[in-house]
């Protein structure tokens, strides 16, 4: 333990994710020995992203203004929405440069363990975009895992209404440059469902 | 690793927790062991050998080396992909989700809980297979659950004075039907197809489950979830999602 603020920066690192008590001390103390200007370039950034920072009105992705980048590039092609589960999702689909429509963020994946519901993500906001009509085509992004395959068989559910939309999943199948014998069960199972046509 | 006490057990996926950049805490009701928390290293990754495995409600062998505080996993071998059914359908992962958790509320971390682990896997292969109801199986599952913790409601016989029954009157507090002489203020008085119904979710009696209507499988799934709200002190989270609109006999 130690005095005052060191303690209370300790702290407060601590609070951060993946951050553990050792790891905070080991930043606290690395903060306290860099130059006073490094250490106002990293405030200054911090205070910046929460003062500017919100999330889209549109999409709900991290944006400066109301409307994020991609919501406001006239060049996205707006008949087709990659549905993704948080902003990060959007990142990690924009450096394939395979999807050139635009995205809408849920705000996580349906968990009842964690007393996470419909309610509490950004289904009605979907819908509303949906009803303009100008939507053709709704890929499901959410991650591969129960709570994200879950979320996407509710959305289908609640899609069916929609009938002149195209609603599709994303692939799930083998990790290009990895061997075939390591892949457990249900990837390989979904791989063989999920299979292409060559010829 | 060298000279790391190992062991090997089956067990169910009860949740995970995130740990770290790509590492997760895995809770599993194993069926020697009881519950367990063991650290999944690197599962988050796309690439890793046994991150589909170690999802809720899928049946591994599973072999772990113990750790100070909590246990490393080190292989994963899927027994039962139940989790993969019951992700692709929602009606199945709200009723899977209620039954994980409490079976993570009922018992406790180092203490065997054989029973409570067959019982699970019961549950969830027949949920995956969709035998029957979701919201059935759920009652009949949480029922079953709580006679194994030692709280069996009675639906038939007095739960007080033991005298032979059928009685209308069903009291929680009490610990299920209770006789007109033993009747406390606030007791429920449901149809007597709902204590029939109920009585056939304890014994797993199908035919006369599955025939129940609708409305007294609502019914009785209300006095379900507030009989075992009343016995964890606390509610259990995913009940609140489950769709009963769909229950039907």
């Amino acid at each position: 333990m130690y005095e005052g603020v060191v303690q209370d920066l300790i702290d407060e690192l601590g609070r951060l994710p993946g951050v553990g008590p050792k790891s905070a001390q080991r930043l606290a103390f690395h903060l306290l020995q860099a130059d006073a200007a490094d250490v106002e370039r990293l405030t200054a950034a911090i205070t910046e992203v929460k003062a500017k920072v919100r999330f889209c009105e549109i999409c709900g992705n991290v944006a400066e203004g109301q409307t994020c980048r991609i919501c406001n590039d006239p060049r996205r092609d707006g008949s087709a929405i990659c549905v993704v589960e948080e902003p990060k999702d959007v990142v990690a689909v924009e450096r394939t440069r395979e999807f050139r429509g635009r995205y809408h963020v849920l705000g996580g994946a349906i968990s009842p363990l964690d007393g996470i519901g419909p309610d509490s993500l950004r289904f009605t906001e979907l819908m509303s975009r949906l009803a303009s009509g100008e939507v053709r085509e709704v890929i499901i992004a959410t991650d591969p895992n129960l709570e994200g395959e879950a979320t996407a068989a509710y959305l289908a559910r609640l899609l069916r209404s929609f009938e002149d939309v195209k609603v599709t999943r994303l692939a799930s199948g083998l990790p290009v440059g990895g061997d075939l014998e390591y892949a457990d069960e249900v990837t390989l199972g979904r791989a063989f469902e999920g299979r292409k046509t060559l010829t | 690793m060298v000279g790391m006490p190992l062991y090997r057990d089956e067990a169910i996926v009860l949740r995970t927790h995130k740990l770290g950049e790509a590492d997760r805490i895995v809770t599993v009701l194993s069926r020697n062991r009881g519950k367990l928390r063991v650290v999944g290293k690197g599962v988050r990754r796309t690439k890793s050998r046994f991150g589909a495995r170690l999802e809720p409600a899928m049946r591994v062998d599973l072999q772990c080396y113990e750790g100070r505080s909590l246990d490393t996993v080190t292989q994963a071998e899927t027994i039962d992909p139940w989790g993969d059914a019951i992700a692709r359908d929602y009606d199945l992962y709200t009723a899977g989700s209620a039954m994980l958790e409490t079976a993570d509320r009922l018992t406790e971390e180092h203490e065997p809980a054989t029973q409570h682990y067959l019982l699970l896997a019961g549950a969830l292969r027949s949920l995956a297979q969709r035998d029957h109801d979701p919201g059935v199986l759920l009652d009949a599952y949480l029922t079953r659950a709580l006679a194994i913790a030692g709280w069996a409601p009675s639906f038939h016989d007095c739960a007080m004075c033991g005298a032979e029954g059928p009685h209308r009157a069903f009291h929680i507090p009490s610990g299920g039907v209770v006789c007109s002489s033993c009747r406390l203020p606030g007791a429920a008085a449901p149809h007597p197809d709902v204590l029939r119904h109920l009585a056939a979710l304890l014994t797993g009696d199908w035919a006369i489950a599955d025939a129940t209507q609708p409305r007294h499988c609502r019914e009785a799934a209300g006095l379900v979830a507030a009989y075992l709200q009343w016995h964890l002190e606390r509610g259990v989270r995913s009940l609140r999602l489950v769709d009963r609109t769909g229950t039907a006999g």
